[in-house]
C-alpha cells in the first residue's frame, strides 16, 4: 500500500513537471482569456516591432529549420516543436526565452495573446 | 645570471604561448552562455571583468541575456574561480568586458586586417569558431586555424 502510494506520488509529480507544447498553448490562451489565432502569430513572427530584429532574423521564416544567432552566428536548433521535440517542454526555459527575446525584438514582455498566437502558429508547421 | 634572465624572459613570454585552454565543464555555464555563443574560456578575462559583465546581463552587448539570481551567481562563481589574471582596463579605467579588447587578443590577432573580420563566414571577432576550428574544446592552436576565404557563406 505504501509502495503504491509512493509510485502514485512520483507519477503525479512527474506529470506536473513534464509539459507539452499543447499545455503551454492552453496556459497562454487561459491567461489571454481568448483563443489563439495561428495566422496572426505567423505575422508577428516575421515582422519587426520597432527594433532591428524580428523573431525570424535568428529563427528564419521557416523555424522547422535551424536558425543562426544574428550577432554571433551560432547555430540555433529549430524552434518548431515538429522539428525539435525539446521545444516548449520546460516552463523555466519557455519563460526565460520569451522574456529575453521579446525584450530584444519588441522592447517589452510579450502579452499572453501574442505568446498564444505565436505558439499556435509554430504548431501548424510540419 | 644569464640563465635567470633567460628564465625570466620565458616566463614573460608564457601568456603569449597560451593557445590551449582547459574549458572546465559547468552545466549552467554551458547551457546559459553557450546556447548563444562559444563557451569562451573563463581564463580570457579577469575576475573583475567577469563580475562586471555578469552584473549587466539584461544589457549584454545589445542583447537581453538576463538570468535568475541563482544561476547568475553560480555562473559568476564559476567564471571568477577560473578567471585569468589580466587586470586590463579601458582607457577610462573601467573593467574590460570584451575579450576582443584585451591586449592579449589584440596582440594575437594583429596580423588580421579589418576587412577580414567582416567576411560573411566570420562576421565578428567574437566568432572564434569561424577560424579556430577546434575553439569549442578550448584549442586555439595555429595548426587548427582555417580562415574562411572571401565570399564563402
Amino acid at each position: 500500500m505504501r509502495h503504491s502510494l509512493c509510485i502514485l506520488a512520483i507519477l503525479v509529480s512527474a506529470g506536473a513537471m513534464a509539459q507539452t507544447p499543447r499545455d503551454f498553448l492552453t496556459r497562454f490562451e487561459k491567461e489571454a482569456a481568448a483563443p489563439a489565432v495561428a495566422e496572426r502569430g505567423g505575422r508577428f513572427f516575421d515582422a519587426t516591432h520597432g527594433n532591428d530584429w524580428s523573431c525570424s532574423t535568428c529563427h528564419t521564416t521557416r523555424p522547422t529549420q535551424p536558425g543562426r544567432h544574428a550577432k554571433t552566428d551560432k547555430t540555433i536548433a529549430p524552434l518548431a516543436p515538429a522539428a525539435n521535440a525539446e521545444r516548449f517542454t520546460s516552463p523555466a526555459k519557455v519563460d526565460k526565452w520569451f522574456r529575453r527575446n521579446c525584450n530584444d525584438v519588441v522592447g517589452r514582455e510579450c502579452s499572453a495573446q501574442e505568446k498564444a498566437d505565436l505558439l499556435a502558429w509554430l504548431l501548424t508547421l510540419k | 645570471m644569464k640563465t635567470w634572465l633567460a628564465l625570466l624572459l620565458i616566463a614573460l613570454a608564457l601568456p603569449a604561448w597560451a593557445d590551449r585552454f582547459s574549458v572546465p565543464k559547468h552545466a549552467a555555464f554551458d547551457e546559459e552562455c553557450a546556447s548563444c555563443h562559444l563557451a569562451y574560456p573563463p581564463q580570457l578575462l579577469d575576475a573583475v571583468s567577469w563580475r562586471a559583465l555578469m552584473e549587466n546581463l539584461p544589457r549584454h552587448f545589445g542583447v537581453d541575456a538576463s538570468l535568475d539570481d541563482n544561476r547568475r551567481l553560480a555562473i559568476t562563481d564559476f567564471l571568477t574561480r577560473h578567471a585569468g589574471r589580466g587586470g586590463s582596463t579601458t582607457s577610462s579605467g573601467k573593467p574590460l568586458l570584451r575579450i576582443t579588447e584585451t591586449p592579449w587578443f589584440r596582440r594575437e590577432h594583429d596580423e588580421i586586417a579589418a576587412p577580414t573580420w567582416q567576411r560573411t563566414a566570420i562576421k565578428s571577432p567574437a566568432n572564434c569558431a569561424a577560424c579556430h576550428t577546434q575553439a569549442a574544446s578550448g584549442d586555439f592552436r595555429e595548426r587548427n586555424i582555417h580562415i574562411p576565404k572571401r565570399g564563402t557563406p
